[in-house]
C-alpha cells in the first residue's frame, strides 16, 4: 500500500494492466495476425507464405460480391424491420407500462435466454412447409400453392430480425423512458396535436436510441451466418457463411482473412455513411 | 379517437409480445414432445421422458458440463478484469484514457465471426492446440467489455461521500474499498457477472472457431442440427431459459421492493440539497 501511496499516478495503470493486456493480446494482436494472413499466398497443400498478396482482396470482392451484397441487404432489411416492430412496442412499455415496465422488458429480452441456435431452429418448426404459417400465407395468396417459406430469403431475414430485435429494443427503450413527460405536456399546452408532439418531441428525443439500436442490430446481422445456414440454402448464403467455410472446412486462410477485413471495412463504411446522415455527435454519444 | 388509439397500441403490444415469445414457447413445448422418428418437428404427443432422461443422448451431458465449466471460470476472470478497468476509467484521470475506452468498445462492435477467425489465426500461428484453454481465453476477451460497461454505469452514479465518510472515520484506502466500495458495487458486479455467464453459455460463433475437438452445448446443437435435433436439446435450452428468467424476475422484484422500502422509510417531504442527492458524475 505504501508503494501505491508514493506512486499515486500508477494506480490506474495497475488496475488496467490485466484487462487491457488481455484485450491487447487476444483482440488486437489476433487482428494483426489476421491482416498478415490475408496477404499470404499459396495453397493448403504447399503451405501459405507472406507475399504482400493484395490480390486476395480483389479476388475476394469479385468472387463473393453476391454474398457481400446479400449480407448487407439482409442486415439492412432486418434492421429496419426490427426498428419498425420494436418502436411501437417499447413506446407502449415506456409510456403505458406503469409499474410493470421491468417485467415487460424481461419479456423482450426473454428470447435471448434461449440458446441462439435453438431459438433459430424453432423457426424451422414455425415456418415448416405444412405448418400453420405457410398455410395461412397460402390461403391469403402471399405464398404460392406449392410455395414455401423455409429455404428462402424471407426465412433468413425473419430469423435475423427475430434474433437481434432485443438489441434494437433495449436502447430504444432507454431513450424513450428518459423523456420527461413535462415536455409532452408543454407541447400540448402549446396546442401541438398528438401527432405533432410525437414527431417534434418524442421522435427526436428517441434518436440516440434509434442510432444505438441500429448499430447493435446491423453489425452482428451483417456478420451472421447461422440464420442463412439453418433457415436458408446456399442460394441465401451470406459473407459469414463463406468466411466460416473457408476457414474451417476449406482451410483457405488467406481468402477467409481477406474477406473478414472486407466485411469489417464495409461495416465501417456503412457506419460512416450512417454517421453523415444522423450526425457524428449522436453516433459517438 | 384517443381511446381507439390507446387500445390500438395495446393490441399491437400484445401481438408483438406473442411474436417475441412464439419461438420460446415452441422450444418449451417441443421439449415435452414424443417424436415418432428422429425428427422433432411435428407434435406427436406429450411426455416427461425427455426431461427425466435429459442425458440419454450420447455426448449431451459432457457438452452441458463443459459449457457450465467454461461459463463459470471465464465469467469469474472477466468480471475481475472488467471491474478493475471500470474502476480505473471512472475513478482516475490518466493519459491514454481515450485509447482504453476505444479498446474496450471495439470488441463489442466487431462481428463475432471476425473475433473468432482472428483468434484462430493467432492460435494457429502460435501453434497453440485449441481446446478448453482457448475457449476460456476467447470468452474472457469478449465478456470483459460487457462487464466494463455494466459496472461503469453504476460507478458513475456512485456517492463518493460515503467513502469520504469512511476515511474521515479513520479507515484506510483498502478498508474503505473492502467495507464501503465493494458492498455498494456488489449489485452491479453481480449483474455484470450474470450477463457474462449468459453470454458465455450461449456463445456459438467464437467458440466454434477456437474449440478444437472440445464440445460445448451450442456446438453440440450445431452438430445435431446437421442430422436431427433430439428433444433433449430443447430440454437443456428450456432449463437454461427458465433459470435465467427466474433470476431476472427475482432481480426485478427485489429492486421494486427495495425501492418501496426506501420510499417508506424516508420522509418524502424532506428537501434534499441538490449536491447531496446527485453526486457529481465523474
Amino acid at each position: 500500500m505504501s508503494f501505491l501511496h508514493r506512486h499515486k499516478g500508477l494506480t490506474p495503470y495497475l488496475l488496467l494492466l490485466p484487462g487491457i493486456a488481455w484485450l491487447a493480446v487476444f483482440f488486437l494482436v489476433p487482428l494483426g495476425f489476421l491482416g498478415y494472413q490475408s496477404l499470404e499466398s499459396g495453397s493448403f497443400e504447399s503451405g501459405y507464405t507472406f507475399t504482400w498478396s493484395f490480390s486476395n482482396y480483389w479476388d475476394a470482392i469479385t468472387t463473393y460480391d453476391e454474398q457481400l451484397l446479400r449480407s448487407f441487404l439482409y442486415a439492412g432489411i432486418a434492421t429496419i424491420l426490427a426498428l419498425a416492430v420494436s418502436y411501437p412496442l417499447v413506446y407502449w412499455i415506456a409510456f403505458r407500462g406503469g409499474r410493470w415496465k421491468n417485467l415487460f422488458l424481461i419479456l423482450i429480452v426473454a428470447p435471448l435466454f434461449v440458446t441462439y441456435l435453438v431459438r433459430t431452429l424453432a423457426w424451422l418448426n414455425i415456418l415448416a412447409d405444412e405448418g400453420p404459417v405457410v398455410s395461412a400465407f397460402q390461403a391469403i395468396g402471399l405464398v404460392a400453392e406449392d410455395g414455401r417459406l423455409l429455404a428462402t430469403g424471407i426465412a433468413v431475414v425473419a430469423g435475423i430480425t427475430y434474433n437481434f430485435l432485443p438489441f434494437m429494443a433495449l436502447p430504444l427503450y432507454v431513450s424513450l423512458e428518459q423523456i420527461d413527460a413535462r415536455l409532452l405536456e408543454a407541447a400540448e399546452d402549446l396546442y401541438a396535436s398528438k401527432r405533432q408532439a410525437f414527431l417534434r418531441v418524442t421522435l427526436p428525443l428517441s434518436a440516440p436510441g434509434i442510432v444505438a439500436g441500429t448499430l447493435l442490430t446491423f453489425i452482428p446481422a451483417a456478420g451472421d451466418f447461422i440464420n442463412a445456414q439453418l433457415l436458408g440454402t446456399p442460394r441465401q448464403s451470406m459473407v459469414g457463411n463463406v468466411i466460416q467455410s473457408k476457414f474451417l472446412e476449406l482451410i483457405d486462410y488467406p481468402a477467409a482473412a481477406a474477406l473478414s477485413f472486407i466485411l469489417m471495412a464495409l461495416i465501417l463504411a456503412a457506419l460512416l455513411v450512417y454517421a453523415r446522415i444522423v450526425g457524428t455527435e449522436r453516433l459517438t454519444g | 379517437m384517443t381511446w381507439i388509439r390507446r387500445h390500438l397500441l395495446t393490441g399491437y403490444a400484445i401481438l408483438a409480445f406473442c411474436y417475441l415469445l412464439l419461438p420460446v414457447s415452441v422450444v418449451l413445448l417441443f421439449s415435452f414432445n414424443a417424436p415418432a422418428g428422429r425428427f422433432n418437428y411435428v407434435w406427436e404427443g406429450f411426455t416427461f421422458d425427455n426431461w427425466v432422461h435429459w442425458d440419454a443422448v450420447p455426448g449431451i451431458r459432457d457438452a452441458v458440463v463443459k459449457s457450465l465449466e467454461i461459463a463459470i471460470v471465464s465469467t469469474i476472470a472477466a468480471t475481475v478484469l472488467g471491474t478493475l478497468i471500470a474502476l480505473a476509467i471512472v475513478r482516475h484521470r490518466f493519459r491514454g484514457r481515450g485509447v482504453v475506452n476505444v479498446l474496450v468498445f471495439l470488441p463489442m462492435s466487431t462481428p463475432e465471426i471476425v473475433l473468432g477467425a482472428s483468434l484462430l489465426t493467432l492460435f494457429i500461428n502460435a501453434r497453440v492446440v485449441t481446446g478448453f484453454l482457448t475457449i476460456f481465453i476467447a470468452h474472457v476477451m469478449f465478456i470483459v467489455s460487457y462487464v466494463v460497461v455494466t459496472v461503469k454505469a453504476r460507478l458513475i452514479d456512485f456517492d463518493r461521500h460515503l467513502e469520504e465518510a469512511a476515511m474521515d472515520l479513520g479507515a484506510n484506502e483498502w478498508v474503505t474499498f473492502r467495507k464501503v466500495t465493494l458492498p455498494l458495487l456488489a449489485p452491479a458486479i453481480l449483474s455484470a457477472a450474470l450477463l457474462g455467464f449468459a453470454l458465455s453459455i450461449d456463445d456459438f460463433v467464437i467458440t466454434y472457431f477456437v474449440a478444437g475437438s472440445t464440445t460445448t452445448f451450442p456446438l453440440f446443437v450445431w452438430g445435431a442440427a446437421r442430422v436431427a435435433v433430439p428433444p433433449q436439446v430443447n430440454v437443456i435450452a428450456s432449463a437454461i431459459f427458465l433459470v435465467s428468467v427466474l433470476f431476472m424476475v427475482g432481480n426485478v422484484l427485489w429492486a421494486v421492493r427495495a425501492a418501496r422500502r426506501a420510499r417508506e422509510s424516508m420522509p418524502a417531504a424532506l428537501p434534499v440539497p441538490d449536491q447531496l442527492s446527485r453526486p457529481e458524475a465523474a
